[in-house]
């Protein structure tokens, strides 16, 4: 741009004539960028208005119910900020947010701690056919939608599945128990379904960071001595700290707006104790009729997965970002 | 130039968007309007003109559809376009469903404030007309639902296919290892049923109590019945004022409820057990008892013939209160059916027509509605569907009817029985809290 301006304003022209022809130009280039940058937005404006219609709009109403008390069908009540309070004193949507809270535990520390594991361990088998298969096994949750994972984990951890059954042929029988029945065991039965289906996920994108690491780097560090357990340390872990970043955020949001791994499994039993926001949005909107308080817990929920990934990705990314 | 338009169009957008929303509260004050008057005192058909009835069924209950199949076949101007969804998913569903896209016939949930808010049909023309008015009331009452959402009294906003009742199933092979021939006649005897058949190593009771479905509020519903009065338990349900369900008989029920969990009469895994798994168990030998209801029976004489029996819970002397939940298989007609005179014909169809009231008992394996002196076909002697029935009418001597206490509002069953139940079971909950608990639950609820 700065090149054309020059080219096209000869130092030596002087006088009106010159001037004039200098703003005719000037004038038509203007015009030539406004029609440029209109049909920019001429061809984002379809896809800006889906966004619009069906994200930012939902959203915004969303954030219009929580100030009334509806049944969703009736006439509806101004109630200001009582939703809101309902949210944060009923011991039962409280107890829910802890729920998801604990939630993060499997659903993110599980899976990236066994991603990293993983990667690094076919990083090291690389050549061999064992690490395709490996990949592939360990993708494989990947592809399973959610309620099959779901239908599938509730059999294998029933009084009679094949968990249950494992223990008893390890001489475990005595810690056999309805996994998904059991108040202390329900939410980390729950969340072991998860850790399962995130860890492919994050094998994959950490893999791929791996492959990003200059070789030579290992090089230098084996002719200094390093092991592998340092080589993983000071070089794999720095190396793909955008991929643990990406993976730490994808699936804290899965933790803490999880719903159908749970809607199917326990359904948020025993007594409440794998209830989760997201399921309580559920039931408070289409079983209690309480548009107004399922809408504001959906905007805490959104305002808390946004405080919460935040500041992690900023930790996270570090200085690169 | 570019980074100062960009949150500038944001802006425009985002307020476009706000004033779209945000200019008016949300929700309508007028309930829909009837798109097909109702057709007054007299008694409605389905012409001769060709009818298609819009039906929103609950799958796994063949009888919904069995009745329509023969409708068609006795009117064949009459075809049925039918859509099934689970009960759970038809709760969900129910408000939207009946605005939206309203439909003639809809199995109904807890209705009370589908008809506050004006999505349902008021039936009474018909009932005039067809002369429901002269059926045993009792039969009505629960579909009954005045204009403060109260059930038991005001217009009649749904009709019901059958009335069904609760009990208990038990497996004849296994009790008469446990030397049972005859069903008990106290609770005391029941308790000492059950305890024979846990030193037997036979799993007393397997009942479902997974998920957002507490199975175990049959049993207590069952206990609730004879330790007190069940027309107190339907006041309670039926949200009548001052209705409570924490009083001193009801503690007894939960009490005693509590001492079958502690002697492990229940199957261990109960609190992950859903419905199938209970009737797969039960059918498969696997349990000795099965807290269910009558609409089992066709199924059960199918799936284990001459093995399934049935009685209700026994009282607490000989000869004392029994009472069993008892509830019409609700259908209701939407505000806006198109055809409301046609599904009403076809309510009235299922109770007086010979045929339909034979597949209600053979298919349905429940008690028809329609007069009390009405035809009811030939059943084998000695079957499951021939205990149930004999039991329903000494229910309906002992005037022991009461509606499901799930069926109280519509959140009280997920929201509140059901953790609270699981919670009783894991040994987190007492009786005495439960109850508390529950009408804590059930006041916020009705207050609204």
């Amino acid at each position: 741009m700065e090149g054309v301006r020059t080219a096209a304003a000869p130092v030596e022209s002087s006088g009106a004539a010159a001037l004039t022809d200098e703003r005719l130009l000037l004038r038509r280039r203007r015009r030539r960028k406004a029609i440029r940058n209109l049909s920019a937005y001429g061809l984002v404006l379809p896809a800006a208005g889906f966004y619009v219609f069906f994200v930012v709009r939902p959203i915004v109403l969303s954030a219009q119910y929580s100030f009334y008390e509806w049944n969703g069908i009736g006439p509806a009540t101004w109630v200001g900020i009582t939703n809101y309070i309902e949210v944060f004193t009923n011991p039962k949507l409280v107890g829910a947010i802890l729920n998801a809270f604990e939630l993060i535990l499997y659903f993110t520390v599980l899976p990236v701690a066994i991603a990293l594991l993983a990667a690094n361990l076919i990083r090291a088998i690389a050549a061999s056919r064992l690490a395709g298969v490996a990949r592939t096994v360990l993708f494989l949750p990947q592809v399973i939608p959610l309620v099959a994972a779901g239908i599938m984990w509730s059999w294998q951890l029933s009084t009679d599945g094949l968990v249950n059954q494992i223990l008893r042929l390890l001489g475990l029988g005595g810690i056999t128990r309805a996994w998904l029945g059991n108040f202390d065991t329900a939410l980390p039965a729950v969340g072991v379904i998860g850790a399962w289906v995130l860890v492919g996920l994050c094998l994959v994108l950490i893999l791929a960071g791996m492959t990003k690491i200059d070789p030579a780097l290992y090089e230098a560090a084996r002719i200094d001595g390093a092991g592998p357990v340092r080589e993983f340390f000071t070089i794999t872990l720095p190396g793909v700290r955008q991929e643990v970043a990406v993976c730490v955020t994808v699936t804290v949001i899965a933790a803490l707006a999880s719903f159908d791994i749970i809607y199917i499994s326990t359904q948020g039993g025993p007594g409440d104790s794998t209830l989760v926001p997201g399921l309580q949005i559920f039931y408070l909107a289409f079983y209690e009729r309480e548009i107004g308080t399922a809408s504001a817990f959906a905007i805490v929920l959104m305002v808390l997965v946004l405080v919460v990934v935040v500041p992690l990705q900023r930790v996270l990314r570090g200085r690169e970002s | 130039m570019h980074k100062t338009l960009r949150p500038i169009v944001l802006l425009g957008v985002t307020s476009v968007a706000l004033a779209l929303a945000a200019c008016a509260p949300p929700g309508g004050s007028a309930a829909p309007s009837a798109s097909a008057a109702p057709n007054g005192g007299e008694a409605a058909t389905c012409g001769d003109e060709d009818v298609v009835l819009k039906g929103y069924f609950e799958t796994g209950f063949p009888l919904p559809s069995a009745l329509a199949e023969e409708f068609t076949r006795q009117y064949p101007n009459v075809t049925f376009d039918i859509r099934e969804d689970q009960f759970a998913i038809i709760t969900q569903n129910a408000p939207r469903v009946l605005q939206d896209s309203p439909p003639d016939l809809m199995r109904l949930p807890q209705m009370s404030e589908l008809a506050t808010d004006g999505l349902l049909l008021d039936l009474d023309p018909y009932a005039e007309g067809f002369g429901w008015t002269d059926w045993p009331q009792s039969q009505l009452t629960q579909l009954r639902v005045d204009e403060e959402g109260r059930r038991g009294s005001g217009p009649l906003y749904a009709q019901g296919l059958n009335y069904s009742m609760t009990g208990v199933f038990f497996n004849k092979e296994l009790a008469a290892q446990i030397g049972m021939d005859e069903a008990p006649a106290t609770l005391e005897e029941f308790d000492a049923a059950l305890q024979a058949a846990k030193d037997a190593g036979i799993v007393p009771i397997a009942q479902f109590n997974g998920g957002a479905t507490g199975g175990l509020a049959f049993p207590l519903q069952g206990l609730m019945a004879s330790y007190g009065d069940p027309a107190a338990i339907n006041e309670w349900i039926f949200q009548q004022p001052g209705a409570t369900i924490d009083t001193p008989e009801n503690l007894a029920a939960a009490e005693h409820l509590q001492s079958w969990i502690d002697a492990g009469f229940f199957a261990e895994d109960i609190n992950s057990m859903d419905y199938a798994q209970m009737m797969s168990r039960f059918i498969g030998g696997e349990s000795l008892f099965m807290f269910n209801g009558d609409w089992e029976s066709g199924n059960l004489d199918a799936q284990m013939a001459g093995n399934a029996g049935f009685f209700l819970v026994p009282p607490v002397e000989e000869g004392g209160q029994i009472g069993a939940m008892s509830a019409p298989l609700t259908f209701g007609v939407a505000a806006a059916a198109e055809n409301p005179d046609c599904a009403a014909f076809f309510l009235d169809w299922t109770a007086t027509n010979e045929d339909a009231r034979a597949l209600t008992v053979e298919v349905g394996g429940s008690h028809p509605m329609g007069p009390a002196d009405a035809f009811m076909p030939a059943i084998e002697e000695g079957s499951t569907t021939d205990e149930t029935l004999a039991a329903g009418s000494i229910m309906g001597e002992a005037n022991g009817g009461m509606d499901f206490i799930a069926n109280a509002t519509g959140a009280i069953y997920a929201q509140s029985w059901t953790p609270n139940l699981q919670k009783m079971v894991a040994g987190e909950q007492t009786p005495a809290g439960l109850l508390e608990s529950v009408q804590a639950d059930y006041e916020s609820q009705v207050g609204n």
